[in-house]
């Protein structure tokens, strides 16, 4: 009897129409090896059947970009002959399953898509979504997610420097940890995927093979029920030592000529690398699976295909290399192991002891890949929420309290104090504020790096939610006087064949190529993680956005915290008092209804091209966006790092009423501190920017209109309160 | 002053102390790999941070019984200096060449902060830069800096004024809340017996440079240079 049977079929993912397609492609019925590599390879993770309709649209050029989405990261140049190469992945599923190895692979794996291009890695981020914090499941979720990051990252010595966290309900079953990773290389030297050349050796480099991580990316593509603990065999298991040998060891073989293509093992193993090799350069390779570095004895061919054993390199190296490259693998105690040849057949051949165990031919698999265009219903709008049906505050200053120490406001320095953001001993800006700011090593140049989404947003409307996600990027960007260069977007979002949820992810494309558009801020480089869903329920849509900016001089730089007394505080951007969808709304009222804020992309673009002018000249050094919970958040969170008061006032004629004005959610807007404010308000008229002194700094307190005097270690306690506490237990 | 660096796989500082070091002496130092048994004659021998090997067995452990340590572990004998910061200080307490042994952070959780240090003596090769008593601010990161030797050790560590640094508040008073992982004492670094040798866990490398938002870590070298040159 055949060993495929439906059931086999239908446990590899493929629906019906998918398997006829295998039968047509093969002119006969697969072996259980070839069905799993037609299953990985067309699988969600990394097919991307259902979204590539989608993210074509999205713009992905511009002057400054090298290498576009398609390759293991986007690349862009930053001048002086250097290249920024940078990515974000999703770990989701497994970090759910397995938080600490879930997340630590997660930075691994994204670690490696960065340096297989040449880059010496000099910078994680994360971005973390968990459930709601009174959920049984949120602090092991927290605490293993964050020692996962912590220890992979802290080991590898790359510093982990700036990234997000959110709760909510709707992650109860199914959190995101998205990981970051940039790194620098030479602009004229990138490594690439594609194997050329017939008679060239295939060479595995790294880790040997074991039998964990089987079945990883169609585990990815997959929802959740409440059996899915027992998929914990499917997450893999890190070692961080053995991916900094690997880095060190790759970046010393890339010094010299000898790569044709590389590629590293990620989602599917061997069987995508070798895959994707061969598909790329339009070549045919052949496999000797017994010479794959295995940890355990008796493996089948079908366990090391689809093996997602980390730290693992596949490379094509040009003939007569092969005894050098050794050497150099051989030097930091990495396996080496010529595994294949190139042909020109097209196919991908897999022999073990002597016989062929596989033979698929790769163009039609690669390109008969499925590619949906699945339904789709928009999202529908909801009323604008007017600020004057909401009661007013009976004290601001106890409203702003309770927002700094709420869970989605707090400070995030339980985390960030478990990773190292220092190690390279570049980080000129750590954690805490709008971005990160990394020296270019050996240059006067840093990099500005950020991770950003406002999910409640895009939950709201979608259009709305990704057009903002794009701009709070390049917004925080700009606020540490960077020129923004472009994004790399990791796609969270529920099951594709729903069409609501399908519609979101319309929608929020949509939106981000407006805002990528408008801001001349490319998307280099993308993940798409679907089905995140529990039992149905899916989680809000998130698309988080990393963006990668520069700061040509790395001295003209702006931070959040005041640093002089006595001086004017001036909002630039007009305020409307936009509470619909706001922190404001849900954290005080209880409530999540109305719209987001409208993204006014010309303002945008205007207050942020006038705000960066401001830092890159030198006149301003104290900047900061606002965002969750608007003015009064921002001015707090600036009071608080640098340990100086300030007293609000609002400006005379304003219409807007008051509690709207200080925590209402406008876009497009920045608080500078400036002892020069009369010539500051000069130049914003001039640029048609709209400016005003909103208040001056001074003090141990922090007064705002319509509230008691709040002082800085009440509301520094608060901040830096709850997440320590939560983890110990002692609050909820 | 020329230094050598050693450098293990694991370790990850070894570029950034040789940055520092560089910046300080105009000397390039030179890179040991510790497969190597022998090296260049050097005023100074670093053992960076990192997770030697990985440090999956105790921190240093393995380290300490590599080619390269053998040669460090004798010319120490013979007086020359050797510097270990963080993963360094776990090798030398490894190797024996400093009492006392790191543990796992009172905390049980990796650690990366600034804090505040106070300058026990300025009377040494790596202190005469700073004054007596002064307190400086000087990262560490690190998982395993919780210093740990018994009742009698210590006393005798502090009698012979081989206490080098201690975790102090910013006014310099020695708190438990300035401590940061635990440590016997709020001890943050350790000399050998005739204060050649030293090993600490904060990371004076990497406040060494204004750009990076301080300089307190730069007296270490500069205190060097003057020493050894």
């Amino acid at each position: 009897m055949s060993e495929i049977t439906p059931e086999v079929v239908a446990e590899h993912g493929l629906n019906e129409t998918e398997y006829q397609r295998v039968l047509e492609i093969m002119g006969r019925e697969p072996n259980l090896l070839e069905l799993g590599i037609f299953s990985v390879m067309w699988s969600e993770h990394c097919s991307y059947k259902s979204s590539k309709k989608w993210l074509k649209t999205l713009p992905t050029e511009a002057p400054h970009v090298i290498e576009g989405p398609g390759e293991n990261a986007g690349v862009i140049d930053i001048g002086d002959g250097l290249a920024a190469v940078f990515k974000m992945e999703s770990h989701n599923h497994p970090s759910f399953i397995e938080p600490y190895q879930g997340a630590a692979t997660g930075v691994g794996g994204i670690l490696r898509d960065v340096f297989t291009m040449g880059a010496r890695p000099i910078a994680n981020l994360n971005a973390l979504r968990f459930g709601s914090p009174d959920h049984a499941k949120t602090r092991h979720l927290v605490s293993g997610v964050v020692a996962g990051i912590g220890g992979y990252g802290n080991c590898v010595g790359v510093p982990t420097v700036g990234g997000e966290v959110n709760f909510d309900p709707s992650y109860n079953g199914n959190i995101l940890v998205n990981a970051m990773t940039v790194g620098l290389a030479p602009a004229n030297r990138i490594f690439k995927a594609a194997a050329q050349g017939v008679g060239n050796p295939v060479i595995y480099v790294g880790s040997k093979t074991g039998r964990d991580g089987i079945h990883g990316a169609t585990m990815a593509s997959a929802e959740f029920d409440d059996d899915s603990d027992e998929k914990r065999p499917t997450v893999q298991v890190g070692d961080p030592f053995t991916e900094k040998l690997l880095i060190e060891a790759c970046l010393e073989l890339m010094e010299t000529d000898a790569i044709i293509g590389i590629q590293d093992m990620g989602a599917a193993g061997l069987t995508s690398s070798s895959f994707e090799m061969a598909s790329k350069g339009g070549m045919g390779v052949e496999l000797n699976l017994d010479q794959v570095p295995c940890r355990e004895d008796g493996m089948t061919p079908y366990e090391m295909m689809l093996s997602e054993s980390q730290e693992r390199m596949l490379m094509v190296l040009k003939p007569g290399n092969e005894d050098m490259a050794r050497a150099i693998m051989e030097k930091w105690d990495l396996d080496f192991a010529v595994i294949g040849t190139l042909t020109e057949s097209g196919r991908m051949v897999l022999r073990m002891h002597g016989e062929v165990v596989g033979d698929l031919p790769i163009d039609p698999l690669a390109e008969a890949s499925p590619e949906y265009d699945r339904p789709w219903v928009p999202t529908p709008a909801r009323d604008e929420l007017n600020a004057e049906d909401l009661p007013i505050p009976a004290d601001t200053g106890k409203v702003l309290h309770q927002l700094m120490g709420s869970p989605n406001l707090c400070s995030r320095r339980w985390i960030w104090e478990q990773y190292d953001h220092m190690v390279m001993a570049d980080t000129q800006a750590r954690p805490g504020g709008d971005a990160a700011v990394v020296r270019v090593h050996g240059t006067g140049r840093a990099l500005a790096i950020s991770t950003d989404c406002t999910p409640r947003y895009c939950q709201a409307d979608p259009a709305r939610g990704g057009a903002q996600a794009v701009a709070e990027s390049w917004r925080n960007l700009t606020a540490v006087g960077a020129t923004p260069l472009a994004i790399t977007d990791n796609m969270n979002f529920g099951n594709p064949e729903k069409p609501e949820i399908m519609g979101q992810f319309v929608g929020c494309i949509e939106g981000m190529r407006a805002a990528c558009d408008a801001l001349a801020y490319p998307v280099v480089s993308g993940n798409v993680s679907l089905y995140n869903e529990t039992n149905g329920a899916a989680i809000l849509p998130t698309p988080a956005i990393g963006g990668v900016g520069v700061i040509d001089d790395a001295t003209k730089t702006a931070g959040v915290g005041f640093t002089e007394e006595g001086v004017d505080i001036v909002l630039i951007g007009e305020t409307t008092g936009h509470l619909g969808s706001t922190t404001y709304l849900s954290e005080i009222e209880g409530r999540s209804d109305g719209a987001p804020p409208v993204v006014d992309l010309e303002q945008e673009k205007r207050n942020g091209d006038f705000v960066r002018n401001l830092i890159k000249s030198g006149q301003v050094t104290v900047c900061h966006d606002i965002s969750d919970g608007g003015l009064a958040v921002s001015v707090a969170e600036m009071a608080l790092a640098g340990g100086i008061g300030a007293t609000v006032e609002q400006p005379s004629g304003i219409t807007v009423p008051l509690h709207a004005w200080l925590f209402g959610e406008d876009q497009a807007r920045y608080l500078v501190a400036t002892a020069s404010s009369e010539k500051l308000l000069q130049d914003a008229q001039a640029e048609g920017v709209s400016a005003s002194i909103i208040g001056r700094t001074g003090g141990k307190t922090l007064t705002l209109p319509g509230g008691s005097p709040t002082s800085l270690g009440d509301l520094s306690r608060a901040h830096e309160g709850w997440l320590p506490g939560y983890m110990a237990g002692t609050v909820n | 002053m020329k230094a050598a660096v050693i450098v293990f796989p694991g370790s990850n500082c070894d570029r950034d102390v040789q940055v520092t070091l560089r910046d300080v002496s105009g000397v390039e130092p030179v890179m040991v790999w510790h497969k190597e048994s022998s090296f260049e004659d050097v005023d100074l021998i670093v053992l960076p941070g990192g997770f030697s090997y990985g440090d999956y067995l105790r921190s240093g452990a393995m380290a300490s019984k590599s080619q390269v340590m053998r040669e460090v572990v004798k010319r120490a004998g013979n007086g020359v200096p050797v510097l270990g910061i963080c993963n360094g200080f776990q090798v030398l307490t490894e190797s024996g060449l400093l009492p006392g042994a790191l543990m796992r952070n009172a905390n049980l959780k990796f650690i990366c902060k600034d804090v505040h240090l106070k300058v026990e003596s300025s009377q040494s090769l790596f202190t005469s830069a700073y004054e007596t008593g002064q307190v400086v601010r000087i990262p560490v990161a690190h998982h395993d800096g919780n210093y740990f030797a018994g009742e009698e050790e210590l006393d005798r560590l502090e009698g012979n004024g081989q206490i080098a640094f201690r975790y102090v508040e910013q006014d310099g008073s020695v708190e438990a809340a300035a401590n940061p992982n635990g440590s016997a004492r709020n001890i943050a670094g350790v000399y050998n017996e005739t204060k050649t040798v030293l090993g600490l866990m904060p990371h004076p490398e990497r406040l060494a440079d204004p750009q990076l938002g301080g300089i307190d870590g730069k007296g270490m070298f500069t205190s060097l240079l003057e020493s050894l040159s």
